[in-house]
């Protein structure tokens, strides 16, 4: 760190090649120093806070420490934590959920989004009250959102009471079909079984318990898909539009065949962040349901909480925090990367 | 708009799609507003009348309801949760709009490979680092405490801040700075004259943002702070939730005592908060 100052404030010179900055060099020189100085402390927290920690939880996920003594001793053979890991009929449960919960809820909060986004991008009447009741659970805390949804999707009360209150159960009565009774959070139930190679241990396909945890993130998360796709729209330009209209092009076929494919950037970053998000949910899952019946709600956030703080086995806890870690960077190193070229051109 | 007016009255007209479209748009907005609506509605009921046949229904006799329990169970709490967001939220501006600063008006060879290792630390899941990170206060004696949970919420609070001020720096003219360095103006006197007056509207971005992140997350309040009366308010919303001897009717009234901060900075500050939301996408 201390031999950076001298290098960057020569370089910069010639970077900024102002003449203004040029004739007062020495001052200019010192004035880098400064900027950089200034820069140090944030750099040296995150520094090691983020790099620094994470070095050490991968050391950590290579180490024997199991038990509430700390033993930084290397594994031997050196991934055995990790061997252990995705040998381990829960955490192929957990890798199961996340992924399943991160394509329905994509689809469902990126689809709905564009719905509202398109609705909204109409004539209508009281339409900011409309965009804010859509946006207003993204105010509000996983924990709040979890509460909620737990009575939402309680069995006894919650959705099954409703469809009872409102008369649903009268009319699929009317076409033989029973009342709602489904066991949602409860549930244990997987629908679907995906033929798997022996290793695979977890049965795949959907977990019905899951159901609930992923309408209630697409419920808190849409509005943000929805104000990126209002964002994006706004830049649409009017001209286009019109073109469009003159063209006889209905309005369905405006959105299908010139919007939506204009919107095409929005709908990658909102994707990657709502990806993201959904790789290392956490906080939802463990208010609303926590690991489930039969793991169904499990998922890796909640297993290294576990492993770590409830049955000391930090070696594999942080494997499986290095595992989530991964799956976030595949999503999110290129998205920077290709981020930071744009801003470069 | 420039049609001619017989098609605009036609326009205005209610066909049987835009009707159907109507009752759907309604559809959607009561889904919205149904889990606020169960909050609400429950936590007023009081505990003789919290049925779960009835859940649906709306109280039948105006009373504090399950409120009165969950202020006592949760205001220590609440104000833990506003001593730590409103100092965090305050130096991981700050910090922010030093560092928004350089990144966008002194930048040098490197600078922006920095700023990218910088952001990448707001997409890590925390579980990766809270090992090293408990170990790591707790040998500088902030484990456990509210100033160790400030430190940990600035710190990772740096990315988002940096990037939010250093998108809205980069729109200020690089003319106005080169402007006053010929005037005679330096580092510290461009930000303080310049670069602070200007960033307003940034400060209260990032600010709500903050505010509202730092107030809902969960993690770190759960496992930096062990002491139950002592843990953010988040936190102890979920223990209400998951206590055996609590009623569901306080824990709604918890839920919404929770959710009240964030909701009214919400209302009131609606279009500063969508921008923090946007910024967030990296998008300036």
């Amino acid at each position: 760190m201390d031999s950076t100052p001298t290098p960057t404030a020569r370089s910069v010179g010639t970077n900024l090649s102002s003449p203004g900055a040029r004739s007062e060099s020495r001052r200019g020189l010192s004035d880098r120093l400064l900027a950089f100085l200034t820069l140090s402390p944030s750099l040296i927290a995150l520094l090691i806070f983020v790099y620094g920690f994470i070095a050490m939880t991968v050391w950590i996920s290579l180490s024997n420490w199991n038990s509430p003594k700390m033993d930084l001793s290397l594994a031997d053979p050196l991934f055995s934590s990790y061997d252990r890991l995705f040998n381990t009929t829960r955490f192929q449960i957990d890798l199961r959920n996340t992924i399943v919960f991160t394509i329905l809820f994509l689809i469902g909060s990126v689809g709905i989004g564009l719905l509202l986004a398109i609705v909204l991008d109409r004539k209508l009447p009281a339409k900011p009250l409309i965009r804010n009741i859509f946006l207003f659970p993204y105010a509000l805390s996983f924990v709040v959102t979890g509460v909620a949804w737990r009575w939402i999707f309680n069995p006894e009360s919650g959705i099954n009471r409703l469809a009872e209150v409102l008369g649903i159960n009268k009319v699929l009565d009317l076409f033989g079909l029973g009342p709602v009774q489904i066991n949602w959070l409860t549930s244990a139930t997987v629908i679907g079984d995906i033929p798997m190679p022996d290793f695979v241990k977890a049965q795949i396909g959907l977990p019905v318990a899951m159901i609930p945890v992923i309408i209630a993130a697409v419920w808190q998360l849409s509005g943000f898909a929805m104000a990126m796709y209002l964002a994006g729209l706004g830049t649409i330009s009017h001209d286009i539009r019109e073109a469009a209209s003159l063209d006889g092009a209905s309005t369905f076929r405006m959105y299908r065949d010139i919007i939506i494919p204009l919107l095409k950037p929005i709908t990658i970053s909102t994707t990657i962040i709502l990806g993201h998000i959904s790789l290392k949910i956490f906080d939802l899952v463990f208010a609303m349901s926590g690991k489930g019946p039969g793991f169904a709600t499990d998922v890796p956030g909640i297993f290294v909480y576990e492993q770590t703080f409830g049955a000391n086995r930090y070696n594999l806890g942080a494997a499986a925090s290095v595992v989530m870690l991964v799956l976030v960077s595949l999503v999110i190193v290129p998205y920077l990367a290709r981020s930071l070229k744009d801003v470069e051109r | 708009m420039n049609t001619s007016t017989l098609r605009s009255t036609s326009s205005r007209r209610f066909t049987p799609g835009k009707v159907i479209g109507g009752i759907l748009l309604i559809l959607i907005l009561l889904f919205y507003l149904m889990p606020m609506y169960v909050l609400v509605v429950s936590g007023l009921k009081d505990a003789v009348n919290v049925n779960i046949d009835k859940m649906w229904d709306l109280p039948n006799s105006f009373t504090a309801g399950g409120f009165s329990e969950a202020w006592d169970q949760l205001g220590p709490n609440m104000s833990q949760s506003f001593f730590l967001v409103i100092p965090a939220t305050v130096i991981s501006a700050l910090l922010g709009a030093v560092n928004g600063y350089v990144f966008s008006k002194w930048r040098f060879r490197g600078s922006e490979v920095l700023f990218a290792l910088v952001l990448f630390g707001m997409f890590i899941p925390y579980q990766s680092v809270i090992v090293p990170l408990i170990r790591f206060l707790n040998e500088i004696g902030l484990y456990g405490s509210l100033p160790g949970l400030i430190v940990v919420h600035v710190i990772y609070g740096l990315p988002i801040t940096t990037l939010i001020f250093r998108n809205y720096f980069a729109n200020i003219p690089y003319e106005i700075v080169e402007a006053a360095r010929l005037d005679g103006a330096g580092f510290g006197k461009i930000f303080w004259q310049i670069m602070l007056p200007l960033g307003l509207p940034a400060f209260v971005v990032v600010g709500i943002f903050q505010f509202t992140n730092i107030w809902n997350e969960f993690l770190f309040g759960l496992t930096v702070i062990t002491n139950p009366r002592e843990q953010p308010i988040t936190v102890a919303l979920n223990n209400l939730s998951g206590s055996f001897s609590i009623s569901w009717n306080v824990v709604m009234a918890g839920a919404v005592i929770t959710a009240l901060p964030t909701l009214v900075i919400y209302i009131l500050l609606g279009r500063f908060f969508v921008r923090g939301m946007l910024a967030g996408s990296m998008k300036g």
